[in-house]
């Protein structure tokens, strides 16, 4: 298997891909703002396309798109708290866009080129080249130096913001840095398992890990592990099973270690147990 | 995504009406239009007064996998519509049910990986059937140009069950919508309520996916609901505004795509977010 160059390629770029899609799908999932990641996906589209349709670079429209978006979250979102129906407005609306985008692009270069609006949409792991999966590689592990770098304050300020802000912990710059990384992470991701599905790799293993302990330090390595074993699976499924898209697989074993941990944990510890989220 | 437009636009308006309804699809369109308007109005004005949006446009993208693995199995599409989204509506709702509402983290996640699983369902199902990606596009962002009259008949059906159900159910969810502590010391039967709201839901969103696309149904759930909200507190008045909003977005749109080459879907969301700010920046004037 790993004599092919396709799938060192897609195990190059996928894994720290994965590792930073659980890191931040860890806090997306405690402070609740999966929706925004939601949205983001769609973003992702719309950029990308955007720049083609522009005759840029795809990556740079992607990149441009979902960490400015993830940021004007951020700065939106502290004051009035997380507003669904603004996004839900604005994320309809950039998808609309996405779909002209599409529709300039399709017929400017003359057919063929549905080829890119389904690689945006579904990824495209087993056919990156080298260089392309360095780059992604390199990105993945740069969203996870800057999660880890601020993994602690992030945490206090995602648990109780307001002791948080009376500590000195600058609450509201933590939240529009961490959509950024949000943003980031999804453009990452979409390169490899693409915009639609990549939702599932930041909420799945944060799920799972969040139902499997109370110590976030403990989730936050837990999630990153779930989603490397996530994607490790897929692409070894997927390879086997010529028939079976790559992403398709890799949220499949995402999901079926989430549903695990719920089958295994409702079973051991009644829910009125549960310790709340602990911070020592 | 066609080429060419079918007409050009002259500066007479009833001339161009005329134009419009010319070809029969367009008219079965425009009926289509305004059916799939009214029940994505209504369902979605109570899913944004529960702030459901998420749930909603999770269902919303249940179609996809639905219509491919029905057309997959041989079967009619409205089967797969039906049967995914409202399967995900009882696994969403009842993650959703099963906790207090400080557990939001936990359900957005399952919420979340349900989406994503569901996509990844109908990208195995397309890629069994065709073996390469071609044709996902209409069914991600719809074409109204292929619209039968038989489909606008079973949008109907669904309309007009959907409009029962919260002719008979609307008040006591109104009640647990706004406030559910005091609903539930009623005596309010609050999660079965939220159930079965999320599965109309999710009917009513696979019969609109059938029409304008699994991507786009979300615009027409949110955002005539949303603008009518901004505008009247009055429950009445709100809900017949958002079907005006939605059909009047809905005709709009269609008639851009008629007379200018690009996507209906384009059209239908660009006007839905138009009308949106407006009505926003009409509530920040009058202060």
């Amino acid at each position: 298997m790993f004599g092919h160059e396709f799938v060192r390629n897609a195990f190059v770029a996928g894994t720290p891909v994965a590792v930073a899609c659980g890191l931040v799908g860890y806090f997306v999932v405690l402070r609740a703002q999966v929706f925004a990641g939601d949205a983001l996906t769609h973003v992702a589209f719309t950029g990308a396309l955007a720049a083609a349709a522009a005759g840029i670079d795809p990556r740079i429209g992607l990149f441009a798109a979902t960490v400015a978006v993830g940021v004007l979250l951020g700065g939106l979102g502290e004051r009035s708290h997380p507003d669904d129906v603004t996004i839900g407005i604005v994320f309809a609306w950039i998808l609309g866009l996405g779909v002209f985008f599409l529709a300039v692009f399709s017929s400017g270069s003359g057919g063929g080129n549905g080829l890119l609006g389904a690689r945006t949409l579904f990824g495209s792991i087993f056919g990156l080249t080298g260089a392309s999966a360095r780059l992604a590689a390199g990105v993945g592990l740069a969203v996870v130096a800057a999660t880890v770098a601020i993994a602690r304050p992030l945490l206090f300020a995602s648990v109780d913001p307001r002791v948080a802000a009376a500590r000195g912990v600058p609450v509201r710059t933590l939240g529009i840095v961490s959509l950024g990384l949000l943003g980031a992470a999804t453009a990452d991701a979409t390169q490899t398992i693409g915009a639609l599905l990549l939702l599932g790799l930041l909420s799945a293993p944060a799920g799972a890990a969040q139902r499997l302990t109370a110590n976030p330090y403990l989730g936050l390595a837990l999630s990153a592990a779930i989603a490397v074993l996530a994607t490790w699976g897929g692409l070894t499924l997927g390879y086997v099973i010529p028939t079976l898209p790559p992403s398709s697989a890799v949220i499949a074993v995402a999901s079926a270690m989430y549903l695990l941990t719920f089958l295994s944990t409702t079973r051991r510890r009644p829910r009125s147990e549960r310790r709340p989220l602990a911070l020592d | 995504m066609h080429t060419t437009s079918l007409a050009a636009l002259s500066a007479d308006p009833l001339s161009d009406l005329r134009q419009l309804t010319t070809y029969p699809f367009m008219v079965n369109a425009l009926e289509a239009g305004a059916i799939v308007a009214v029940l994505a109005g209504v369902a979605g004005w109570f899913m944004v007064l529960r702030r459901e949006s998420f749930a909603g446009h999770t269902l919303s993208v249940m179609a996809f996998p639905g219509a491919t693995g029905a057309v997959l199995l041989g079967l009619p599409a409205a089967a797969g519509y039906f049967s995914f989204c409202g399967a995900s509506a009882l696994v969403i709702g009842s993650s959703a049910g099963s906790h207090p509402r400080r557990h939001r983290g936990e359900e957005s996640s399952v919420t979340g990986t349900v989406q994503a699983l569901g996509l990844a369902c109908g990208l195995v199902f397309l890629s069994l059937y065709q073996g390469v990606l071609s044709g996902y596009e209409n069914l991600l962002f719809g074409s109204f140009l292929g619209i039968t009259s038989g489909q606008v008949v079973v949008l109907a059906i669904v309309a007009v069950l959907t409009l029962g159900f919260f002719a008979v159910a609307g008040r006591p969810l109104l009640f647990a919508s706004v406030d559910e502590a005091v609903a539930r010391a009623r005596g309010v039967p609050v999660r079965a309520l939220g159930m079965a709201f999320l599965l109309v839901l999710g009917f009513a969103v696979a019969a609109t996916a059938q029409i304008t696309g699994v991507l786009l149904v979300f615009a027409l759930l949110v955002a005539p609901a949303a603008t009518a909200q901004l505008i009247t507190p009055r429950v009445g008045l709100s809900l017949l505004l958002t079907v005006a909003l939605g059909v009047l977005i809905t005709w709009v749109g269609l008639a851009l795509a008629y007379f200018y080459n690009y996507p209906v879907g384009f059209y239908i969301t660009t006007v839905a977010f138009v009308v949106y700010v407006l009505a926003r920046i009409g509530r920040t004037v009058r202060g």
